[in-house]
């Protein structure tokens, strides 16, 4: 499982930093989606990755089967935070093809 | 200890906060309301800033002010504490003292340009404040999103094809620096098991092998988000354009932000890599660094053209002298760069908004006034000049006078405080090895790269001086009102307090340094916290029941 989340969380990073890179500012925002996607499953991951634990803590339960609730309450605020802000990109990115008529991140197209 | 005085640790978080709420039920048509709520706002966030500067200043002794604020009443690792040490109050001083200048001035016309700048203004300095005050990581990357989420709209105020272009480029650096953010916060979690940063500081001395590793390639990362935020080279390209196609008043509160990157790479590398194993981690990147940007800094202000770039390269030298400062590590000489922080910020915030003044009487320049001269025709603009209040007499001498002021402050040439903030800084230096042996090459290079840059800063201000205030007599003379012509005056007033009470303020300097260099106060200030409530005879344990 570590095995498959890691290779999961490399190939969205590799994806979502070649997607910023590129000229377009829809693939921009895709690949700042991405990253963003791939960094909320770091934030889960730190926390150790345990399948079928609960976050509570009550009278003589071993520590060890419970999973760190910090890292959900950190990745539900990653969200939400990440979520308004791309939100927020959105509407500049569409401002900006209204005012230069074109999606190139630069507002003008390279020249040939 | 009395409790008015505790509660006032959160009110730099709430006045903005309640006030940028409050401003929404209004609308835009209603200005004198939005602006009269907007200033009491920042005269209440600077009497705050400045009584906490006061209890700051006075020292924690027994009884008195202790400048740990536990939210909800948790004791301090499970908690969120915010607390109030010097360099805090100084900062939150400084950007109080930043705002209400830049309010005043975009209270003559700015604030009308777009909507909603009084509420986003009164965020981003929520957003500022609450960065000075937490002491908790993942609280801090919470207040750096409001700050730029509210810089956000604020770059974009005005609106225009380039402020669109230079914001989109703004908001796309800072959208990868966010995820940055988050990748160093949760590695520091993995490995240390705690966000409090003066939990940090205790548990980092028990930390060891693979997971000090992670631990530092965490603090790395974080480290490189906030070198993006203070405009470390070559992570500085977004910040000339972004700053100087921002409004004025906008670019002059944008001074501070630079320096919010400043301060937490300050706080962290004395606090938690101030000794022990991990100490000095990445001094060197800031030392190296730090130079590259005074040079970039450097001749970007040589090379350029306009007086906003101008100003937003100066922004880049500020910054680059105080990262190299700091990865110096020396008391003596860091005392020097607070000094200057605080001289410089004053001085680009008064010249960001100098400028607009400046270039509304060029053709060239204020792109949005000529548009609007272009749609409504000569006439009609000077009759809303004389709705608006009366105009300055002798303008250009006045204009004159402060471009002169900013010139000397930036170059660091005496009388003014830009002078006795570079000596400070330099002087720390050249005395720092001077028991030890012959002063490093490293040193060397910063000292000639400061005067450099001073000599640089010089010759492109005199330059711009003379083509706009002696080359151009002849063409319109701009028209200023008192109430933008005012903050500018007030700023570089208070540079000028700043020199004559040097003294004091290079005691307060040095005090702060001592406290930042001594951890072991913070650290037990903040997880010794008492619990309002809670007897003092039960003990600050922490660890019992309720």
């Amino acid at each position: 499982m570590e095995l498959v989340l890691a290779i999961g969380i490399g190939v969205m990073t590799g994806s979502g930093v070649w997607l910023i890179l590129r000229p377009r500012t829809y693939q921009v925002i895709i690949g700042l989606s991405l990253l963003s996607y791939a960094v909320n499953l770091f934030i889960f991951g730190v926390g150790g990755v345990k399948s079928n634990a609960a976050p509570l803590l009550g009278e003589g339960i071993d520590i060890s089967t419970l999973t760190d609730p910090v890292p959900h309450a950190l990745v539900l605020t990653a969200i939400v935070i990440g979520f308004a802000t791309t939100a927020l990109f959105l509407v500049v990115l569409l401002a900006a093809r209204g005012l230069t008529g074109t999606d190139h991140v630069d507002g003008r197209e390279q020249p040939k | 200890m009395s409790g008015w005085q505790q509660h006032l640790i959160i009110a730099p978080i709430l006045i903005p906060l309640v006030a940028g709420a409050l401003l929404l039920f209004f609308d835009e048509r209603e200005r004198v309301v939005k602006a009269m709520i907007s200033v009491v706002s920042c005269l209440a966030l600077a009497a705050v800033a400045i009584t906490l500067f006061r209890l700051a200043n006075g020292g924690s002794g027994e009884g008195g002010f202790e400048g740990v604020y536990l939210l909800g009443n948790w004791p301090a690792p499970f908690g969120i504490v915010l607390v109030v040490d010097r360099l805090s109050a100084l900062m939150l001083v400084l950007t109080s003292i930043l705002a209400i200048p830049a309010l005043v001035f975009a209270l003559a016309r700015w604030h009308a340009a777009g909507a909603h700048f009084h509420t986003l203004f009164q965020l981003l300095l929520m957003g500022l404040n609450g960065a000075f005050l937490t002491g908790d990581l993942f609280n801090l990357f919470v207040f750096f999103e409001v700050m730029l989420a509210a810089s956000y709209g604020l770059l974009m105020h005005g609106s225009g094809s380039m402020r669109v272009k230079a914001g989109m480029h703004y908001i796309a650096v800072n959208l990868a620096a966010a995820l940055c953010f988050l990748i160093g916060v949760s590695a520091i979690y993995g490995s240390a098991g705690t966000l409090n940063m003066a939990d940090l500081a205790v548990r980092i001395g028990e930390i060891e092998g693979e997971r000090r590793m992670l631990l530092e390639a965490g603090a790395g990362i974080l480290g490189i988000v906030f070198l993006i935020k203070a405009g470390m080279w070559p992570l500085n390209f977004w910040l000339p354009g972004a700053y100087s196609a921002a409004t004025a008043p906008v670019a002059g509160i944008f001074a501070i932000m630079s320096k919010v990157g400043i301060y937490v790479i300050l706080r962290l590398s004395l606090l938690v890599f101030g000794q022990g194993e991990s100490a000095g981690l990445g001094l060197n990147v800031l030392l190296y660094g730090g130079m590259a940007t005074i040079a970039f800094g450097t001749i970007g202000v040589l090379a350029s053209q306009a007086l906003g770039r101008l100003a937003s390269y100066s922004v880049l030298v500020s910054s680059g002298t105080l990262l190299a400062v700091l990865g110096l590590s020396n008391g003596q000489v860091t005392a020097g760069a607070l000094f200057y922080m605080v001289s410089s910020t004053m001085t680009i915030c008064a010249f960001f908004m100098l400028i607009e003044l400046v270039e509304r009487g060029q053709d060239a320049g204020a792109s949005v006034l000529a548009v609007t001269m272009e749609a409504y025709g000569d006439a009609d603009e000077e009759e809303r000049e004389v709705e608006v209040g009366i105009t300055m007499p002798g303008t250009i001498a006045v204009l004159g006078i402060c471009f002169a002021a900013c010139g000397i402050l930036l170059s660091g040439l005496p009388p003014l405080s830009g002078f006795v903030a570079k000596f400070a800084m330099l002087t720390g230096m050249i005395g720092m090895n001077a028991q030890e042996g012959p002063i490093s090459a490293s040193v060397w290079w910063i000292v000639g790269l400061l005067i450099l840059s001073g000599l640089a800063a010089l010759i492109s201000m005199t330059r711009a001086g003379i083509r706009t205030f002696w080359a151009s007599m002849e063409g319109t003379v701009p028209r200023v009102l008192v109430m933008e012509m005012a903050p500018v005056m007030l700023l570089i007033a208070l540079t000028l307090t700043l020199t004559i009470k040097a003294g004091p303020a290079m005691t307060y300097m040095e005090e702060t340094v001592r406290n930042l260099q001594q951890p072991a106060t913070y650290i037990d200030a903040v997880i010794n916290a008492r619990r309002a409530g809670v007897a003092e005879a039960s003990g600050p344990d922490g660890g019992g029941g309720l």
